[in-house]
């Protein structure tokens, strides 16, 4: 009887604890990655709509639209936002980007890239895409659509931006 | 229903399109008449003896352009006495950037010791023409009598946040090749920099 409730008393704690941290979100930690981990997180983006936004902490109007993505986040499931920081183009240390994360209790995931010269691979990432910031890039999974918006983002832009990657083409043309 | 989603969707390819975009390699330039940080409107054909210009979009607030700032600073000293002098422009409008305001720019030039124009574009027509995208971002001008061309869109070179490292130096290798009487290798690159700040039209 004893060992029993004991189960269940755990039971209820993990139930517990589990529904405590899906409600805070996942967070993971910032994460250095390549230019072909990027790519292929782009390449993927399985049947949401990837809204992938360039960044930095330096960057004012970056770091202001940031709650609108995050907000986006946790309002729908059919979207998948990713920050991903260019930081290391003016700092090698990602210190700041980590701090920055925690600080503002980020909850996207968020990757730092370092790839080196940005020439080389800015058109890699989208040929339309000057190398300004913040600038963000629309996936739609289930058609491949893409579209890249180099401006920062107001209330409202990001669902607008969303039905028109996901919109019939004829409509938008 | 069908209608209202088709005139949505106009209105936010209107929205969200480029303004402009903007001068290309091989375009011929309009001059221009704007006011430097000194109080005197300067033109392209104020400079008698250029053979061209280092035009760069620049400002006082952008992280990048403070990491290129010496290098700036650099390319006026190298290239002014050999006919390509620095003709530094402000993209940002003071009522998107505060820090970007006329006064702001007296004050960064003479901290800086500026001795290259540094002009402000208190309409944004030549900003629109030229369609830079983010600061600093450079345009290598060439000139052939009157006619003032593009050679050069892009980058300064290929390390921002240390310029001893940089291996690619794209400005001064386009101007190298200018004044060498030869055609320019490279004529575009990309940098990641701070968006320019238009004012809304």
């Amino acid at each position: 009887m004893f060992p029993g409730r004991v189960g269940l008393a755990a039971g209820i704690l993990t139930v517990a604890a589990l529904s405590m941290w899906r409600c805070a979100g996942t967070r993971h930690e910032p994460k250095v990655v390549g230019l072909e981990t990027l790519q292929s997180i782009i390449a993927s983006p399985g049947q949401e709509v990837l809204v992938i936004n360039f960044w930095a902490t330096w960057c004012a109007p970056c770091v202001k639209e940031m709650p609108l993505l995050e907000e986006l986040g946790k309002n729908r499931d059919d979207v998948r936002v990713i920050l991903v920081s260019m930081d290391l183009d003016l700092d090698p240390d990602p210190a700041k980007v980590i701090s920055f994360a925690e600080a503002k209790h980020i909850k996207s995931r968020i990757f730092i890239l370092d790839a080196g010269d940005p020439n080389e691979w800015i058109n890699k990432i989208d040929s339309s895409w000057s190398g300004a910031l913040p600038a963000t890039l629309f996936v739609d999974g289930r058609t491949g659509r893409r579209l890249l918006i180099e401006k920062e983002l107001h209330k409202g832009d990001l669902e607008e931006l969303i039905t028109r990657v996901q919109s019939d083409p004829e409509i938008v043309l | 229903m069908k209608k209202l989603i088709v005139l949505c969707l106009a209105v936010l390819l209107v929205a969200f399109s480029p303004a402009n975009k903007g001068y290309e390699v091989g375009d011929k330039v309009t001059d221009f008449k704007l006011k430097n940080v000194d109080g005197k409107m300067v033109s392209l054909a104020d400079y008698k003896d250029a053979k061209g210009f280092i035009v760069i979009f620049d400002c006082n607030t952008c992280p990048v352009s403070k990491a290129y700032n010496d290098r700036i600073i650099g390319l006026n000293e190298k290239y002014a006495s050999k006919g390509y002098p620095v003709v530094a422009i402000n993209p940002n409008s003071p009522e998107v950037s505060a820090g970007d305001s006329f006064d702001e720019m007296v004050r960064y030039a003479r901290k800086k010791g500026y001795e290259f124009a540094y002009l402000y574009d208190e309409s944004q027509e030549v900003i629109r023409r030229f369609g830079p995208t983010n600061t600093p971002h450079v345009f290598v001008l060439t000139r052939s009598g009157s006619d003032v061309k593009v050679a050069y869109i892009g980058a300064i070179d290929d390390n921002t946040r240390d310029a001893s490292a940089a291996t690619k130096r794209y400005v001064e290798a386009a101007v190298d090749e200018l004044i060498a009487g030869k055609p320019v290798t490279t004529t575009r690159t990309k940098a990641v920099g701070c968006g320019v700040k238009l004012k809304s039209a």
